[in-house]
């Protein structure tokens, strides 16, 4: 294993650099080793991808790095300080945004005010302002909705802002469920299986779209679609049965005969 | 005709104070879907802090403050110190221990405001209004009870519609997990739905009792009715539990002024029991596909 990855001693010498850093993270299920001792960093303005065939243990480790799921060991540093008892409610907080393979988009409030609680990061207007209508808390009411619009807009989707999301089709309400993580303006996006649903142009432009992200911030995603990940994945993380099996940039994540094996079987 | 006008005022009086109770238990099951049986003595409790508080000297405004102060703590305490330990187990634990609060803030009031009938001022006259000649059941109360839930729906819809706090509160009781991963203090909009649900409730405690009388177990039967409404709203929509409210409130006052009064339990369990078994969702659901 060229990279020094999944070794423990990394923690110690934890570059600071890093957004998100995952050191020697391990998650059992009743006696199942879902994770096994994995790490990885996330650099900034960098996309990050991780593979692995089905049941590796990917989602498992992005439910580490957002807090739905608490590692028996391991440890979690953002920028180089250590996470201890991350829950899901501190990462908008830590600049982190995540989008979920289900969408999660509420059903009842339109595409526009789905956009708005994302944003939540930036407004706080407290109870008593909000329910006494300060003008201040109006303002701040004011700019949300016109940042969330701004986001809309940039994706392509402000048209249907006053719709429900069910009324929409698939890739729109993907598009949807995009924007409401992007626009908590987070320094890393966690996206997960962004590309599962999509035609192939849908794919193309978002990858460009992704690519065209790391100038403000940096992208851990997890994906099944090899051309996807090998266009615009700076680092591959390559998980297999819960271990890594390799790390590195693309060119040489492809040509590595371990992820060969995992992905094509071991004898053909 | 005279009757039949007095008869829709009485009911459009008492609607909407059902309706007021309607939304108080829409309120609190939307965001954490518990049927709280305990709203009715919450109200009582409440209703009698402004009795103190009136008796005590203060003008009845001052004491309806007082009421919907209390109201809003209470709501909130109990919310956090006796409803959140046990979410996340099975749901009827939540609405057990309601019914168990029911029972418990019912005996501390009996020990604390004494168990017999106390009269409650009124705000406003309670003689009926005069139009020409003639006296309608429409009393100055009545009147001010109908603009009170009025203002405070519209305020409650204001709340909800057009600011972020009521955007994030929806979020909360929509998908709890997805309303946290958006950085949503999930935690204090459940405390503070329980607060404004059992605000009001109070609201309505005191609108019943004004020109009336209480005793600990004056809102019980109202407790009944407002469950009755919210049903018949769909118990997830907070327009519906208004008109669920109207509805029974009107329903009531006829089934009292032409059958019978000693019918109108009777009455409501009826419409409570038809409800149910023509339109379950509610007199306003669509039609859903539903997942076995």
């Amino acid at each position: 294993m060229p990279r020094s990855v999944a070794a423990p001693a990394s923690t110690s010498t934890s570059t600071p650099v890093s957004v998100l850093e995952l050191s020697d993270v391990t998650v059992t299920f009743g006696g199942l080793t879902a994770l096994d001792g994995v790490g990885l960093a996330v650099a900034p303005h960098q996309v990050h991808g991780v593979i692995g065939p089905n049941g590796a243990g990917k989602t498992t480790l992005f439910n580490v790095a957002c807090g739905f799921v608490r590692p028996d060991s391991g440890t979690l540093h953002h920028h180089g300080t250590p996470v201890r008892r991350l829950r899901p409610t501190d990462l908008a907080g830590l600049g982190v945004a995540r989008t979920l393979q289900g969408l999660g988009l509420f059903d009842r409030v339109t595409v526009l005010e789905n956009v708005m609680i994302g944003a939540d990061r930036h407004a706080r207007t407290g109870f008593l302002g909000s329910l006494l209508a300060l003008p201040r808390a109006h303002r701040e009411d004011r700019a949300l909705r016109e940042r969330a619009l701004a986001v809309l807009e940039e994706l392509g989707v402000a048209h249907v802002a006053a719709l429900l999301p069910p009324s929409l089709p698939y890739p729109l309400r993907k598009r949807v469920a995009l924007a409401r993580a992007l626009v908590a303006e987070p320094e890393l996006l966690l996206l997960d299986e962004p590309a599962s649903g999509l035609s192939a142009d849908e794919m193309d432009e978002l990858g460009t779209l992704v690519r065209g992200l790391t100038d403000r911030m940096s992208v851990l995603l997890v994906e099944h679609h090899m051309d996807l990940v090998m266009r615009v994945c700076d680092e591959i993380t390559v998980l297999d049965f819960g271990r890594v099996i390799a790390s590195g940039p693309p060119e040489r994540v492809r040509e590595d005969p371990a992820v060969l094996a995992a992905y094509l079987g071991e004898t053909v | 005709m005279q009757q039949l006008l007095n008869t829709s005022l009485v009911g459009l009086t008492l609607g909407f104070v059902y309706a007021a109770f309607a939304l108080a238990l829409v309120l609190v099951w939307r965001s954490t879907r518990v049927v709280n049986f305990a709203q009715a003595p919450m109200a009582m409790v409440t209703t009698f802090v402004a009795l103190v508080v009136i008796e005590g000297g203060a003008s009845w405004w001052l004491g309806l403050a007082a009421a919907l102060a209390s109201g809003l703590v209470l709501g909130a305490v109990l919310e956090r110190a006796v409803v959140r330990p046990v979410q996340g187990g099975s749901q009827i634990n939540a609405v057990i221990l309601t019914l168990g609060l029911f029972i418990v803030l019912h005996a501390l009031a009996a020990v604390v405001f004494g168990n017999r009938y106390r009269s409650f001022p009124a705000p406003f006259g309670i003689r009926g209004l005069e139009v020409g000649d003639r006296t309608v059941a429409l009393t100055p109360t009545g009147v001010f009870t109908i603009v009170a839930v009025l203002v405070v729906m519209a305020l409650l819809v204001a709340l909800f519609r057009f600011t972020d706090l009521g955007l994030r509160m929806r979020a909360a009781a929509f998908n709890r997990e997805v309303a946290r991963l958006l950085g949503v203090r999930v935690g204090r909009m459940l405390t503070l739905g329980w607060a404004l649900a059992s605000l009001v409730g109070s609201l309505a405690g005191v609108l019943i009792a004004s020109g009336s009388l209480v005793h600990p177990g004056f809102m019980d039967s109202v407790v009944v009715f407002g469950f009755v409404a919210a049903v018949l709203g769909g118990l997830d929509s907070p327009v519906g539990s208004v008109v669920g409210g109207l509805v029974l409130g009107l329903s009531l006052s006829f089934v009292s002024g032409y059958v019978g009064s000693q019918l109108v339990p009777l009455a409501a369990l009826l419409i409570l029991v038809l409800v149910l078994l023509v339109r379950p969702g509610g007199l306003f659901s669509t039609t859903t596909a539903r997942q076995v």
